[in-house]
């Protein structure tokens, strides 16, 4: 597969702050991309320096085989859904989204054509002749990405397009953004800080963290396989266990993490192979709908997060084991090593 | 609300009727009896329709040069300043508020003058001063009221988020597209605003053109001549309405614009 983008090197430097730090990316053409990570982890700026509109400190950026580098924003084929979405609110609905053919000189009729063409991808027909301020924030949204979609870029960026959304439109959105980057086939470069929200859409996720890049990966490895404990804190929760603690209850040196549903509560120690336990003490039982959370004291010291699914009347028992003595028990294959002083000896490699 | 009332409208609303009252010519006083005689003279005497189409088109002028030199000073006190910069040139701009209008319309006299600077500098051209009249009036005028032109436009710009502009690039909109396209449209209520103030203000001005308008007149000299060399309060009242009336057809255009709420 080609690439839509690459870059090599890239640095931006505010000052003293290092918001974008000798990157290198590749993304594919056709991929629907996320840059996950915390406020100030230098994914949006990423993004601007992609579209043009921030000069990096050194690097280059590449869109297919063209340097677009010292580009201006306006000569290069890439568009941007803006997170405040941006539209003009001087103008009508069609007049959003065909500013981008106008200012191209495309003639009128092939300009409705695109626009309306545009407007029924995102589900907005009917809606050309609104005004900006009559829209709802979803609406705004869709307005926000007809504009953009509407000139057919060879990669669209999209900066946290969902943030202003409520939950549950957000969900709706999610599914559908997905369902109009398969539809147009354009390559989607999408920013967020919500784990979620990336895991649900992306073919591949990089994640941030203090302008470098701690991670890239499809979605199951990163959930599955976190490099690191930032990735394995931020992508989802997890337990790390590390130092003393692994090597009492593991007996091996070195840091792990395992989700917490991958760790289940049971009154006595099993004895299958492959299945390490530790006893400790449920300190608090959260209930959260679909799943129950409790927070384990292991003897061994740490503390723990052990999450089901409440698939059966079990609740009742999983609340009133609060301050009772259980064994947490866990797959020995469900541990993620982050890498450990002495690799032979660690887990993972029973695995892999 | 009263006091506006009262100190406000009441004066205004005297100012009508005093309008609508006519002079004895030998006598000097003032008789209250209803009378359109004012209006007449002002519609049919030659010189006085010259005076109103003149005043207006001035104060016309006046609004479209300060505009012309305010929009590029305020988008880049808005847009392109560091925060810092900012607020020096807003400093910058409000500090001709602060000297006296006497003294700068004088200082836009000793400028213009046969010998002063703006003669001395056009003079290896082969070009001189304009000399006192009504561009002289136009100059002054427009220097008078440029800070209550930049200054809205400036706070309109401010308002109008950076994205966008960014927007606009992205979609392949170059500095001038998206200038004429966003950036206009957009402090154009800003820009009416200030026309209001730059227009209103113009249309009433009489010190400036006594100080560089040579022989120009203006509605506001007919006022101040009628008010106080000739003692003939009704016609200087009648006179006083035209600004009024013009300002009020201006606000109503204005309103439709949205530009009030700039203000």
């Amino acid at each position: 597969m080609s690439t839509a983008i690459s870059v090599r090197g890239l640095s931006k430097h505010f000052g003293d702050v290092r918001a974008v730090d000798d990157l290198d990316l590749d993304i594919a053409d056709g991929e629907f991309f996320s840059m996950l990570g915390p406020s100030g982890s230098g994914k949006t700026t990423v993004l601007r320096l992609i579209a043009g509109f921030e000069e990096p400190t050194a690097g280059r950026i590449l869109l297919g085989e063209e340097d677009v580098t010292r580009r201006p924003p306006f000569a290069r084929d890439v568009n941007t859904v803006f997170q405040d979405y941006a539209i003009f609110p001087h103008m009508s609905v069609r007049q959003n989204v065909e500013y981008g053919l106008r200012v191209k000189k495309v003639g009128k009729a092939e300009r409705r054509r695109r626009a309306e063409e545009a407007l029924a991808t995102v589900r907005l027909e009917g809606y050309a002749d609104r005004r900006p301020h009559q829209l709802s924030g979803g609406q705004r949204q869709r307005v926000a990405l007809a504009r953009a979609l509407v000139n057919r870029p060879q990669v669209l960026l999209l900066d946290e397009p969902l943030g202003a959304l409520d939950l549950q439109l957000r969900r709706e959105m999610q599914i559908e953004l997905k369902e109009i980057q398969r539809e147009v086939g354009i390559t989607f470069v999408f920013v967020t800080h919500d784990q979620e929200e990336a895991l649900t859409m992306s073919d591949r996720i990089a994640v941030f963290n203090e302008g470098r890049i701690e991670q890239l990966a499809t979605p199951v490895e990163l959930y599955d396989r976190p490099a690191s404990a930032f990735v394995a804190g931020f992508v989802g929760s997890s337990n790390l266990l590390q130092g003393e603690a692994a090597r009492d209850l593991l007996g091996v040196e070195g840091s792990f993490v395992i989700r917490p549903e991958k760790l289940q509560l049971v009154s006595e120690a099993p004895t299958e192979s492959g299945r390490l336990s530790a006893p400790g003490v449920v300190r608090e039982v959260v209930y959260l709908g679909a799943s129950t959370t409790s927070v384990v004291e292991l003897d061994a010291g740490p503390t723990v997060t052990v999450s089901h699914q409440n698939t059966d009347t079990s609740i009742d028992a999983a609340l009133e084991r609060r301050d009772q003595r259980v064994v947490v028990t866990w797959r020995r294959d469900h541990l993620v090593s982050l890498g450990s002083p002495d690799p032979a000896a660690s887990p993972e490699e029973e695995t892999a | 609300m009263l006091w506006l009332g009262v100190a406000y409208l009441g004066a205004l609303a005297a100012l009508l009727i005093t309008s609508l009252w006519t002079q004895d010519d030998f006598t000097g006083t003032i008789q209250r009896a209803w009378t359109l005689e004012n209006f007449r003279t002002l519609f049919t005497v030659e010189v006085y329709r010259t005076i109103t189409v003149r005043t207006i088109a001035i104060a016309a002028l006046v609004t479209v040069v300060d505009v012309v030199l305010a929009f590029p000073i305020a988008l880049y006190m808005a847009k392109v300043a560091s925060p810092r910069l900012q607020r020096l040139l807003v400093i910058a701009v409000l500090m001709p508020l602060w000297a006296s209008y006497l003294v700068k319309a004088y200082a836009w006299r000793g400028m213009l003058s046969a010998d002063g600077p703006i003669a001395w500098i056009a003079s290896p051209f082969g070009l001189g001063t304009p000399g006192y009249g009504l561009v002289a009036t136009t100059i002054t005028l427009a220097y008078l009221w440029l800070p209550y032109m930049i200054l809205p436009v400036y706070a309109g710009l401010e308002r109008v988020p950076d994205s966008l502009f960014e927007a606009s690039a992205d979609l392949g909109g170059g500095a001038w597209t998206t200038i004429r396209r966003v950036v206009v449209p957009m402090a154009f209520p800003a820009i009416v605003a200030g026309s209001i103030f730059t227009f209103s203000l113009s249309m009433g001005d009489y010190i400036a053109v006594k100080i560089v308008g040579g022989t120009g007149q203006l509605l506001g000299n007919v006022v101040y001549d009628n008010s106080s060399t000739a003692n003939n309060l009704p016609f200087a009242a009648a006179v006083a309405t035209v600004p009024i009336v013009v300002m009020l057809g201006y606000l109503a255009a204005a309103r439709r614009t949205g530009a009030l709420e700039n203000l």
